[in-house]
């Protein structure tokens, strides 16, 4: 039986994600040249590259929001990489764009309920609220109308009730506050707690090694590089090579 | 006061009564062409063809059919807006990656060739709807002869104009709808089928032009051309209001309804012309409408 089982999987099950040889489009221009990593369920990955090395292309090829991609995307042992996005949304993955993508004709309460529940498991109305309190004075404000760091928490508040556990986040710390990073870090560890997955786009190094299990170097459209987080020390010379900082 | 500027108020309440009727269809009709614009991005040209289909699957219902115009007030807008969802289907959702300039074209097209099939079937001199016995007659108010059906037509196109404001603007159906209007990607990308919703939306936007052709076939004759006559003074209505603003379309309907009736007391020289005049002022003065958003 567990061989039968075994030979159904194609790939091993402690992959919650398994990229392999993803290559991306926009329109004519080649980005991803062959992008291969794994993100292990309950993990935080973070993505680190230098500005136009690809790592949010990454993140909306797995979602499905390119044109054109090949290769190999496997989410719990199924390839998305024929899926449409709404489609890859509902077995689980949930995204939170770089520009946040609040919407200004709805009001926050309306941004907050809109992502439909895909799965049940996800947190209710009433813990989102608790995680974010702030956004709980502004729930009849227009979405647009909250500063940065709100409308990041807001962004990230609303993929959490649907009950996908695979969250896609794009440099949710890009222009914000040092108090307001923090407290984003703060729920993204609470987050992993719970049992949630995530693969993080960062530019800011130091909040990804605060937050991350693993970190991959995108470069020119692949992964050229993977450094745990507990051997960043001893690799410190070797990533500011890379991100140039 | 009427004495005074030489008016008598019979005259006065008769065309603004007349310029609210003519506002009701203004405002359906404009409210049609925000919803559409709002989601699809498209300038729907046919928008006429589909109110003067409304008044005329109305006839063939009565007709053919036996149909009541109560009936007909439901039905008709569910097969004239099935029909605007095929057409969607086929072939707008085939000009999504082009320019907006060939949605415009391709529904100016399908008016055309609409038009052409009604004239070629039914000729021009426009056939006879009656008024539902319900609301024949009228009431003396006093000041003034309000005909029943009259002032139905106008409670009827309030009704369906707040209940879609209302639906849009304060259901989740609405949010999603709102929200798919800014960032159909994102939407998407939450497990949303925009793709569906855009179809059902233009499907919906027909329906209220055939409504509102169901409203009219007991008022004007139903004719091929009753639609291509009134669709012009409806996109200046749309250009005075903003494109996209649900809103905007139905106080702008209304308003120029009026505006239009009070022309035709104080100066009806100028009536078929003011709604023009006042577009050209707006484009001016505030050329993303007077509701419009400006992007």
């Amino acid at each position: 039986m567990a061989d039968a089982a075994r030979k159904i999987d194609p790939a091993p099950a402690a992959h919650a994600l398994a990229v392999r040889d993803l290559q991306a489009w926009y329109d004519e221009s080649h980005i991803l040249h062959g992008i291969n990593f794994d993100v292990a369920p309950g993990e935080v990955v973070t993505l680190l590259g230098r500005n136009g090395a690809g790592k949010t292309t990454t993140l909306r090829a797995i979602m499905g929001l390119i044109g054109k991609r090949t290769g190999s995307v496997q989410f719990e042992n199924r390839e998305l990489i024929a899926l449409p996005a709404r489609a890859i949304a509902k077995l689980g993955i949930a995204f939170c764009p770089e520009e946040r993508g609040i919407f200004s004709s709805l009001s926050v309460d309306e941004n907050l309920m809109l992502p439909p529940v895909i799965k049940p498991g996800g947190l209710s109305r009433e813990d989102v609220l608790t995680m974010f309190p702030n956004l709980r004075e502004r729930l009849s404000s227009q979405g647009t109308k909250l500063s940065g760091g709100e409308q990041q928490m807001l962004a990230i508040a609303r993929i959490l009730r649907t009950g996908a556990k695979f969250l896609l986040l794009d440099e949710p710390t890009e222009g914000l506050a040092p108090v307001i990073v923090q407290q984003i870090g703060r729920t993204l560890a609470t987050l992993k707690n719970q049992g949630f997955t995530i693969v993080l786009v960062e530019q800011n190094f130091h909040f990804a090694a605060s937050v991350a299990d693993r970190h991959y170097v995108v470069e020119q459209g692949r992964v050229i590089d993977m450094i745990p987080n507990t051997e960043i020390q001893t690799n410190l010379g070797k990533l500011h090579a890379y991100l140039g900082v | 006061m009427f004495e005074l500027l030489g008016i008598p108020p019979q005259a006065l309440f008769g065309q603004l009564l007349l310029g609210l009727i003519n506002g009701s269809f203004y405002a359906l009709l404009s409210l049609g062409l925000a919803v559409i614009f709002g989601l699809l991005n498209i300038i729907n040209f046919s928008h006429g063809a589909q109110y003067m289909m409304g008044a005329f699957v109305a006839w063939m219902g009565l007709t053919y059919l036996g149909i009541p115009y109560w009936g007909a007030l439901i039905v008709v807008p569910l097969v004239v807006g099935a029909t605007g969802v095929v057409i969607e289907r086929l072939m707008i959702s085939r000009l999504y990656h082009l320019d907006h300039l060939y949605g415009l074209l391709l529904t100016f097209g399908l008016a055309l060739i609409i038009q052409g099939l009604f004239r070629n079937g039914f000729g021009v001199s426009g056939l006879p709807y009656s008024i539902p016995s319900q609301l024949s007659g009228g009431t003396n108010l006093g000041f003034m002869f309000l005909p029943n059906y009259r002032a139905w037509v106008v409670v009827a196109s309030l009704l369906v104009c707040f209940g879609t404001w209302f639906a849009i603007e304060r259901t989740r159906l609405g949010a999603y709808l709102r929200a798919a209007t800014e960032n159909p990607t994102l939407v998407g990308a939450f497990g949303i089928n925009v793709p569906r919703m855009i179809t059902l939306t233009y499907g919906f936007g027909v329906a209220l032009a055939a409504f509102a052709g169901v409203l009219a076939a007991p008022i004007y004759s139903v004719n091929p051309n009753m639609g291509a006559d009134l669709i012009i003074v409806v996109f200046a209505v749309v250009v005075i209001g903003g494109m996209g603003s649900i809103l905007g379309a139905i106080l702008t309907g209304f308003g120029l309804g009026i505006v239009e009736g009070l022309t035709k007391v104080f100066y009806p020289e100028a009536s078929s012309v003011a709604i023009f005049v006042i577009m050209a002022i707006v484009l001016l003065v505030k050329p993303a409408g007077l509701f419009g958003r400006t992007a």
